[in-house]
């Protein structure tokens, strides 16, 4: 999984119908000194995440997990909502 | 799997619930010669590590979501060991 900051959404009318329901969201990878981290990417929310908010994601068909029995097609999904992270 | 380095710890309260107890690690990648190697990720814990520790990752889906002892678990990496020593001969 990765840290990131929601930088924006993603609206999409026409799609795959099993996309149906689920918010898209645009995210920035960050560091742990809240850098940016490469690109932004899109990522499904399965976490309630908002936008200006930090999250963590996961890559890969996991992503669809949350919204199973469906499968979604998508590669990235958020799974949690950061309360803080403590470095050493 | 990858070498790292645990560099923190995260704290999320609203999370997919198959993050249930598991305690979520900032793992710094490294190199062969112990120098960073990109983005910190973030892995969940199955190895009781903890930071400053140098460990074990797997970045692969299902690896992942059988330290956490449920299936199709949302996550794509897990600290899966503690290092004790790494020895390169050549």
């Amino acid at each position: 999984m990765q840290l990131a900051r929601v930088v924006g959404d993603v609206v999409v009318t026409r799609k795959d119908e099993s996309l149906t329901g689920i918010k898209l969201l645009l995210v920035q990878p960050l560091t742990p000194d809240r850098q940016p981290a490469g690109r932004p990417l899109v990522a499904a929310d399965a976490a309630g995440a908002g936008v200006g908010e930090e999250v963590f994601f996961v890559r890969g068909k996991e992503a669809s997990f949350p919204f199973y029995p469906a499968e979604p097609p998508v590669d990235a999904g958020i799974v949690g909502i950061v309360d803080h992270w403590d470095l050493e | 799997m990858q070498i790292g380095k645990v560099i923190g710890t995260v704290v999320a309260t609203q999370k997919h619930r198959k993050f249930d107890g598991a305690k979520l690690l900032l793992v710094q990648p490294l190199n062969a010669d112990d120098t960073p190697r990109g983005t910190a990720v973030l892995a969940v814990d199955g190895a009781g590590a903890g930071v400053g520790e140098k460990v074990l990752v797997v970045n692969e889906g299902r690896a992942a979501g059988e330290t956490l002892g449920r299936k199709a678990a949302p996550v794509d990496a897990a600290v899966i060991g503690i290092i004790d020593t790494v020895a390169i001969h050549e």
